[in-house]
């Protein structure tokens, strides 16, 4: 805990038209945490994550990275920071198998010829890095692969690269219990690590199962980013309802933070 | 099902049942792959030939490859077309362009023969380049597109051909391509290297993959492998090298037709470019899932243009082996049933209509069913409207194999 955050956001504002979708936000990762990212739908939680990934660039405010001012302007800026996001809807393509969807856009070559050996060699370290047990064969398509372990092929893809930040867009959305727990896991696993992850979740269970923190956006702002130990289930329902909590969170409806 | 992720060398026989029951598996889950085409070239042939011996004679078997020469090269190039799930509809009347550029500089012009065929593969190129764009960067769906182009073409051709002559072709290079064989001796000795080859390169991978720990293909399955294209291509060349004149002392005809071995080679070469270089797997991604390699930076603009090159540039082939077999180019090359039989070859492999699947392999195993059909049925005496029937219900049953092995896949959890 003694290290700084690893990504910080300082005043970050962000509008489609004359809609202003994120006002004066702060939000900050460190490595080896998990972070949650909280918030109601219409919070602000998927533009913040794509400002991250460089998806949508940012009106006004301060990207800083591993202490350092960073300009992202683009999907390519981010992955070359070592930022990875695993999208909701995961991006695998299922006519290809789990090595194929792993390097795809990043293939090894040997001259003009794949190195199917050599990505099939990292695919299957990167995947015992993460004591991924559940997957038969790393040459099954992906179609053929249950909703959990999709998920773990498309965390596994994004940790391949030696990514710093992992940022995960509701990891467990559509998954049974069993699998959500396989995910969660491995979600621990990633910051054990020491990697910065990133959860954005709306299911209370899994964000308190596995956070170091706990960021809570309400109505574009950031209600209050605090340690998870430090608070309980009804503060963090009631910071992403009202945006406030007691002492936590926004003075009023739409003043700033505390 | 908490086997290890690491692949671990298992010993031969229990790889080798996997290797097989996998291959059960796949087949049970909907993905038939070759099965379809090849069994029904197999009944089809054995129909065929017990309804009609003739079927069977070495002329009967060369004249199968010539025929269906210019549909398999298409059907080549539309599978690219087809892997991203889009359609060349004016693929046919793009090789009757292709092949009309040919004549016209060939025969009218009295250029050489390699500048002609240059000329015809660079308008091919070119028509693709034309098609992919407007696909990919206006937008305009790739059927309406190509169904203009289709219109379009047509009348290219007769303009091109002067109105309803015809220009013959007297070339002896090009007239060779489809009427002319490989010495015997060199057909073996080609089918030799080639066997050869293809052993090598499959037992050095495996090799190399055992070295490096990485579950490989087991010994008996790459032999099953070459022994099958061993006897399979050993029995193509055998009978092709037999006799087939009717007064063999006046003129020998045999040899393997020079066509087959330009269709060996562009189905290498385009199976290498499929399987092997990372162009290929963006072909397939694109297919598979447009907006994943989209987020993975593939350029996918890039790649949907390019596959309308190929497809228009394997066209373009496509029309200088029709010119070449018809001995002349008249407004109808490339025209009335060219198109729906290379699409029906694609189909009928084993290419799938809704992209993402399919090989270059799949042309020539689904070439050779519309071949059969329309030489069978024509000894059978049938009319053109009866082939004309069958060869439809036939794309529509490959077409319904194809929707319904899909479905199969969802409902197993493959797709």
């Amino acid at each position: 805990m003694s290290q700084g955050p690893i990504l910080e956001l300082r005043g970050i504002n962000k509008s489609f038209g004359p809609v202003q979708v994120l006002h004066d936000v702060a939000f900050s990762a460190y490595p080896g945490e998990v972070t949650a990212l909280v918030g109601d739908n219409g919070a602000g939680k998927s533009t913040l994550v794509k400002c991250i990934g460089g998806i949508h660039p940012i009106d006004s405010g301060e990207y800083f990275f591993e202490g350092e001012r960073v300009h992202v302007s683009g999907p390519r800026d981010a992955a070359a920071l070592g930022v990875e996001i695993v999208y909701q809807d995961l991006a695998l393509c299922d006519n290809l198998d789990i090595v194929q969807n792993m390097f795809l856009g990043r293939e090894r070559r040997n001259g003009l010829v794949l190195d199917e050996d050599t990505m099939e060699e990292m695919a299957a370290k990167t995947l015992a890095g993460l004591s991924v047990r559940t997957v038969k064969s790393l040459r099954q398509q992906v179609s053929s692969l249950s909703g959990g372990q999709r998920q773990t092929v498309a965390i596994a893809k994004a940790v391949l690269w030696n990514s710093k930040v992992v940022i995960l867009d509701e990891p467990t959305a559509a998954l049974g219990v069993a699998q959500t727990a396989q995910v969660l896991e491995l979600v621990r696993r990633l910051a054990d690590k020491g990697l910065a992850v990133v959860l954005i979740s709306h299911n209370m269970n899994d964000v308190f199962a596995v956070s170091d923190r706990i960021a809570a956006l309400y109505l574009g702002r950031m209600a209050a980013q605090v340690k998870a130990s430090e608070v309980t289930h009804a503060q963090v329902v009631e910071l992403i309802t009202s945006g406030r909590s007691g002492e936590l969170g926004l003075k009023n409806g739409n003043g700033a933070a505390s | 099902m908490t086997t290890e992720t690491l692949p671990k060398q298992e010993n031969a026989d229990s790889a080798l049942g996997v290797h097989v029951k996998g291959y059960i598996e796949r087949v049970k889950g909907g993905e038939l792959g070759a099965l379809p085409a090849v069994l029904g070239l197999v009944i089809l042939c054995v129909v065929f030939s017990i309804l009609r011996p003739a079927f069977l004679s070495a002329v009967n078997f060369a004249n199968l490859f010539t025929q269906g020469a210019a549909v398999a090269v298409i059907a080549m190039g539309l599978i690219f077309v087809l892997l991203l799930g889009e359609i060349d509809l004016s693929a046919g009347f793009a090789s009757g362009v292709c092949a009309a550029v040919l004549a016209v500089l060939l025969t009218l012009q009295g250029w050489p023969w390699y500048l002609a065929v240059l000329a015809a593969m660079a308008t091919g190129a070119v028509i693709g380049l034309v098609l992919g764009s407007l696909v990919a960067k206006l937008g305009i769906p790739s059927f309406v597109v190509t169904l203009a182009a289709f219109l379009a073409f047509q009348g290219v051709v007769l303009l091109l051909v002067k109105d309803g002559t015809n220009i013959s072709i007297r070339d002896e290079t090009i007239l060779a391509i489809a009427n002319k064989n490989v010495p015997p001796a060199i057909g073996w000795a080609a089918l030799v290297v080639g066997v050869a080859a293809y052993a090598a390169i499959q037992v050095l991978q495996a090799r190399r993959r055992t070295a490096r720990g990485l579950v490989s293909t087991p010994m008996a399955v790459i032999a099953a492998r070459v022994a099958t294209l061993a006897v399979v291509a050993g029995f193509a060349v055998y009978v092709l090298n037999l006799e087939r004149s009717r007064n063999a002392a006046i003129v020998s005809l045999k040899g393997v037709p020079i066509v087959v071995p330009l269709i060996v080679i562009l189905l290498i070469v385009w199976t290498f470019v499929l399987r092997r270089t990372a162009y290929g797997r963006h072909i397939y991604a694109v297919g598979g899932n447009a907006e994943a390699a989209r987020r993975a930076g593939i350029n996918v603009d890039r790649i949907r243009i390019s596959a309308f090159v190929i497809c228009s540039f394997m066209a373009s082939i496509g029309g200088i082996i029709a010119a070449s077999r018809a001995n002349s180019v008249d407004p109808n090359t490339g025209g009335s049933n060219v198109l729906l039989f290379a699409v029906g070859a694609a189909v009928i492999g084993g290419t799938s209509l809704f992209g993402g699947k399919g090989r270059a392999l799949d042309a020539l195993l689904g070439g050779a069913v519309v071949a059969v059909i329309e030489n069978g049925m024509g000894l059978m005496g049938y009319s053109a409207g009866v082939k004309f029937v069958v060869t439809g219900s036939v794309l529509l049953l490959a077409a319904g194999v194809d929707a319904l092995s899909r479905k199969r896949a969802a409902a197993t959890g493959r797709r």
